[in-house]
């Protein structure tokens, strides 16, 4: 450690620190807009300005100074204060102090900054600057006059998202950041840069001249849209809520938020379920609570416990999982699913279904070969932490699979399951850079579990990590990565086809009288019997509702309190924020409602009570927010058969990265991205 | 006066021979071999002794900077760079010694290179200095055709190779780390100080950059001594130096005189003398655009020298006196140097790219009077504000030209913005 003195206070920092940093230990405030923790120094704005003792009598940018032992560092003295009223000033010239229409005004780092550097007026009685605006595509607003240079946005795209499409052009007063030809900034990343801007020179699209940061309610919460569980913000005023933002959560998404769980807020405004709705002679009409569960009790009647199903979506909260399997077992079903892509998963041990070596752990890997899996687009925040792991150097990334674009250097071996073979016998070349590896990954895409041969796939990955060094008793290199936010939950709680039970394809294939769908959207409706019954409960007008003999209205994930599991078995819990519109209620209280109008009512009749019931289930739910790092001591793979791997190559389980599910599919901006990025068509026309 | 036999630019002018004969004829490549047999330690201490101050503008000490680089070359090269970005506005030296004298250079940058351990040297040459980067291939061509650079150059062991870069014509690229970031393909944006070039520089690998002038006249000094060198010019501001003369005068020249020479002396015997006679003089920027002005009661007795000229709060630079006699607008020069700054300033930190652009449009208001007084102290704060304040010294340099025009001729500035008020006033009265 080195030793510094900032104002008189002794603090030791790291070597290799900057002075920024010590002072900042020191509990100093140093104003700053080009410097950011997880990007490069630039060193450009020039408001971090400090005194140094023993140095040439200037004052020294901190963020781009390097400690030295015995520094002695003051931040108030006059000098940098007159420095750094000379900076702001600067800085302020040119600005259109356009703060009454600035999206970022409330929430600006300029305005904080001159609220304590700023002169009252301005000497400056010359033209100032216009920029022209940039078209950075659907997501990211440009007000490019309000621009300070600061080059976080480029360094951010170059370095964190991978895209290096960001640019300066020009010099001097001229410069201009942009994409030098215009086009839409290709990263499911990019609503970051309106985080890390520190003027209103980018700001959101979708949520231009929407709020002011002081109406809004804010709400800590974790984000259901891709099986990540980034930790989120909601803001909302009223019962709207209007954007989302990232949380800092070191262990999943640091401070980033991939682009669907950030924009498709504007979805849960739009085809939403708000009433119940009943089908009474082949239409559907609304109805109260009452008719709607005296329709479904009066058809469940008599009805024999094998010929009701329950499948649940990817949305789902745990709690509700959980009590739609109670009230089925009540009913006398082991008819569950809550794998609606059909995926063959072994729940015999946890570590057969969850993302092993945690996000935060890729950062030790050394070796990663990724099967049948695009984290660009099934989980872009693991995608950046992988990223984030080659930058620092002496990572091999290698994948089986249709050729991708990760944003970072991978082999890309083919996309042939039968690879998985030669890899395991050490045939294949890539297999000696995994046992040369000293902690390597595979990653298993959940898409490869959906195959009809998924349990191979999934054996046979079990079997190659084992005979790769991938599993010891200090580390487990084994991962399923999965897309949808419910599924660890689900599988945790045992929401799957019990004795006898019927799963999936039974169920749909006309195998129940009566089906009752928990958000599940992403199944083949067409194929459900037309002689099955179907109760939707959830939130959006989606394909379910639309083959519904009963819409039960429910909550969405900002509407209620739930528990979700992440990839990693991570259990977190998501917070009510707005209340659930109209007549929709949260999801477990619709089912206690109604185990009650059945006569089989359930022994819980509050949230906590049920959360016990759910530790009770699995005592992992007992573990919010904790996620132990463990190795692997039983090599036993899962039950399948690895050699019965079939030759079809892999296909992505997320061909449109912005429409997954009812909530983006309901979204406008995510339209727009689809429109965008998507379509085939489109983004030939636009290059 | 410096000797004719003192001289190290001896084809200054072009009259002879440019090429690798006429240089040999005139000493360059003459035991070259020998002086890298005297090891690396011996060339350094050499240059130190000679008190061999960079000819690029800052003056810091050859020997020193050579010096700071690696003892040992580790698993990262070394490399010399030669600064052959010559956009000072009023400097010419580099030019005429790329034209004429090349293989100075090129015989320089071997000794440098030994001395420093770099096998690789990369001489960045502005780029509208066409024809001056064609002789300068030329010469590398011949030194690698006669065996005395390349693989084992000179017969002395030591592999070396040299290449010419041409630049893309932006005055920022100047500055040493703006040079090796462009050298790379990079924007040329200069680079943050900490690490220094000596430690992490081209490619990340150890580099020192040089000025043309700095490297041209090592071989001399390694062949006649350092005693020679340091017994020319003043102390601490020892040896030759080349300076360019233009403006008023009536013979613009480069000429080589000892560091210390008079300034009336070297424009009367040089350069034909102050157009319209010394009493014509006006002031005289002494050392390229970026250093302040000296009005004419300095210039009559001011030694042209670092020191000397840091004495009066100006400074040698690169040694390009620009002289005005009392037909100029002083105003109206400096202004056109701001506008030059604000052209030239890369944009990268705040103080610079702000700052140019203020202090610009303030001066051309100030050319015209149309201002209030207390703006020039307005716009000398500003220059406080820009100095010292930013990445690289272009921001230094857009600022002293202006402290030293209202330091000098500020009752000139007020006298011009009473005029145009009064203007204002007549016209008014006339409505």
């Amino acid at each position: 450690m080195v030793k510094v003195t900032v104002d008189g206070i002794d603090v030791d920092v790291p070597p290799g620190s900057n002075v920024l940093q010590a002072c900042e230990a020191a509990g100093k405030e140093v104003p700053r807009f080009c410097y950011h923790e997880r990007l490069s120094v630039a060193g450009n704005c020039r408001m971090c300005l400090v005194e140094i003792e023993k140095a040439p009598p200037k004052p020294f940018a901190s963020c781009a100074y390097p400690v030295a032992e015995g520094m002695v560092v003051h931040t108030d003295t006059p000098m940098v204060v007159k420095a750094r009223q000379g900076v702001m000033e600067f800085l302020l010239i040119n600005h259109p102090l356009d703060c009454p229409i600035c999206d970022q005004g409330g929430e600006c780092d300029l305005q904080d900054q001159a609220v304590g550097y700023g002169r009252d007026t301005s000497r400056y009685d010359e033209h100032k600057r216009a920029v022209k605006d940039k078209n950075l595509g659907p997501l990211v607003k440009t007000v490019m006059t309000r621009c300070i240079h600061c080059t976080r946005c480029i360094r951010f795209s170059a370095e964190i998202a991978g895209v290096p499409e960001l640019g300066a052009t020009a010099r001097g007063e001229t410069m201009e950041v942009g994409t030098y030809v215009e086009k839409a900034l290709s990263s499911e990343l990019s609503g970051n840069l309106i985080d890390i801007c520190p003027v209103g020179a980018l700001t959101s699209k979708p949520y231009a001249f929407v709020a002011r940061p002081w109406e809004l309610n804010k709400t800590d919460s974790v984000d259901v849209l891709d099986a990540v569980g980034a930790a989120i913000r909601v803001d909302a005023r009223g019962p709207e809520v209007l954007r989302v933002l990232p949380r800092l959560n070191e262990d999943v998404n640091e401070e980033w938020l991939a682009d669907k769980s950030r924009f498709a807020v504007d979805g849960l405004k739009r085809r939403r379920l708000d009433s119940c709705w009943v089908k009474r002679d082949g239409r559907m009409v609304k109805a109260s609570w009452t008719e709607a569960f005296a329709a479904i009790a009066a058809r469940v009647q008599g009805v024999a416990g094998d010929k009701i199903g329950a499948i649940a979506g990817n949305l789902a909260d745990a709690e509700s999982m959980l009590a739609l399997k109670d009230l089925m077992s009540a009913l006398g079903s082991q008819n569950l699913d809550c794998r609606q892509d059909g995926a063959d998963t072994d729940v015999f041990r946890r570590d057969f279904y969850t993302f092993n070596t945690s996000i935060a752990g890729i950062e030790e890997a050394d070796a990663i070969l990724l099967v049948g899996t695009n984290p660009r687009t099934e989980a872009p925040l693991v995608n950046a932490r992988i990223r984030k792991r080659w930058l620092a150097g002496g990572l091999t990334v290698a994948a089986i699979g249709p050729e991708l674009d990760l944003t970072y250097p991978a082999q890309m071996l083919g996309n042939a399951p039968a690879l998985l073979a030669g890899l395991r016998d050490g045939s294949h070349p890539f297999a000696g850079v995994l046992k040369g590896a000293k902690k390597p990954m595979l990653i298993l895409g959940a898409g490869a579990l959906a195959r009809p041969d998924g349990a191979a796939i999934l054996a046979a990955c079990w079997a190659l990590a084992a005979g790769s060094h991938m599993l010891t008793p200090e580390w487990h290199g084994f991962n399923v990565l999965h897309h949808a936010a419910s599924r660890v939950g689900g599988l945790d709680l045992g929401f799957l086809p019990g004795k006898g039970g019927k799963g999936l394809s039974a169920m749909v294939g006309g195998g129940v009288d009566v089906l009752w769908l928990l958000g599940a959207d992403e199944i083949d409706t067409a194929k459900i019997g037309a002689n099955t019954f179907v109760v939707y409960q959830g939130h959006h007008g989606d394909r379910g509702a639309a083959r519904a003999d009963v819409i039960l209205p429910g909550a969405a994930y900002t509407e209620k309190n739930g528990t979700y599991v992440n990839t990693e078995g991570r259990v977190q819990r998501g917070q009510l924020a707005v209340y659930p519109p109209g007549e929709a209620r949260p999801d477990w209280a619709i089912i206690r409602a109604f185990s009650a109008v059945a006569g089989k009512t359930l022994p819980y009749d509050s949230i906590e009570a049920l959360r016990a019931r759910l530790e009770q289930t699995n005592p992992v739910f007992a573990r919010v927010d904790i996620l132990p790092r463990f190795g692997c001591t039983d090599l036993t793979g899962p039950a399948g058969d690895a050699s019965a791997v079939a030759a079809a190559p892999f296909v992505s389980p997320v061909p449109n990265y912005y429409q997954t599910d009812p909530i983006s599919r309901a979204s406008p901006t995510m339209a727009e991205c689809t429109e965008t990025f998507a379509t085939p068509a489109r983004a030939a026309a636009a290059e | 006066m410096l000797s004719d036999q003192d001289r190290i630019f001896t084809n200054l002018y072009g009259v002879h021979d440019w090429r690798l004969a006429g240089a040999r004829a005139r000493g360059d490549w003459d035991g070259t071999k020998e002086i890298i047999a005297r090891g690396r330690d011996a060339i350094i201490d050499e240059m130190k002794a000679s008190g061999l101050r960079g000819r690029g503008g800052a003056g810091f000490p050859t020997g020193m900077k050579w010096s700071f680089m690696p003892k040992e070359i580790g698993a990262r090269p070394h490399y010399l760079v030669v600064n052959a970005d010559e956009s000072e506005p009023g400097t010419c030296k580099d030019r005429d010694i790329l034209r004429h004298d090349p293989h100075k250079l090129v015989e320089g940058c071997l000794l440098a290179s030994f001395a420093m351990g770099a096998h690789a040297c990369y001489i960045y040459v502005r780029g509208e200095f066409t024809n001056e980067a064609r002789h300068l291939q030329q010469a590398v061509d011949e030194a690698y055709e006669a065996g005395l650079i390349g693989k084992n150059a000179c017969g002395s062991g030591w592999d070396f190779d040299c290449y010419v870069h041409r630049g893309a014509g932006a005055y920022i690229c100047g500055e040493e780390t703006a040079l090796i970031e462009s050298l790379e393909g990079k924007k040329g944006m200069p680079r943050l100080k900490p690490p220094f070039p000596a430690a992490v520089g081209l490619y990340g690998c150890p580099t020192t950059v040089n000025n043309v002038e700095s490297i041209a006249v090592a071989p001399t000094i390694l062949r006649r001594g350092a005693a020679w060198f340091s017994a020319l010019g003043r102390p601490k501001n020892a040896g030759t130096k080349l300076f360019c003369i233009s403006g008023h005068v009536n013979k613009p020249c480069n000429v080589e005189e000892e560091l210390g020479i008079p300034l009336k002396e070297l424009i009367e015997k040089y350069a034909g003398g102050v157009r319209g006679g010394w009493d014509n003089l006006l002031a005289v920027i002494p050392g390229g655009a970026s250093v302040p002005l000296l009005p004419k009661a300095t210039c009559d007795t001011i030694l042209m020298d670092f020191d000397s000229l840091r004495e009066v709060r100006s400074g040698l630079g690169t040694a390009a006196v620009i002289v005005m006699d009392k037909s100029t607008d002083v105003i109206r020069a400096i202004a056109r140097l701001s506008a030059f700054y604000k052209h030239e300033s890369c944009g990268q930190c705040t103080p610079c790219r702000e700052g140019t652009g203020w202090m610009m449009r303030v001066m051309n208001r100030m050319v015209q009077g149309r201002a209030e007084p207390d703006e020039i102290d307005t716009l000398e704060q500003v220059t406080k504000q820009v100095e010292g304040h930013t990445i690289c010294a272009l921001g230094d340099a857009a600022a002293w030209p202006i402290q030293g025009l209202i330091r000098h001729f500020r009752p000139l500035m007020l006298e011009r913005i009473q005029q145009y008020k009064s203007r204002g006033a007549a016209r008014m009265a006339a409505e």
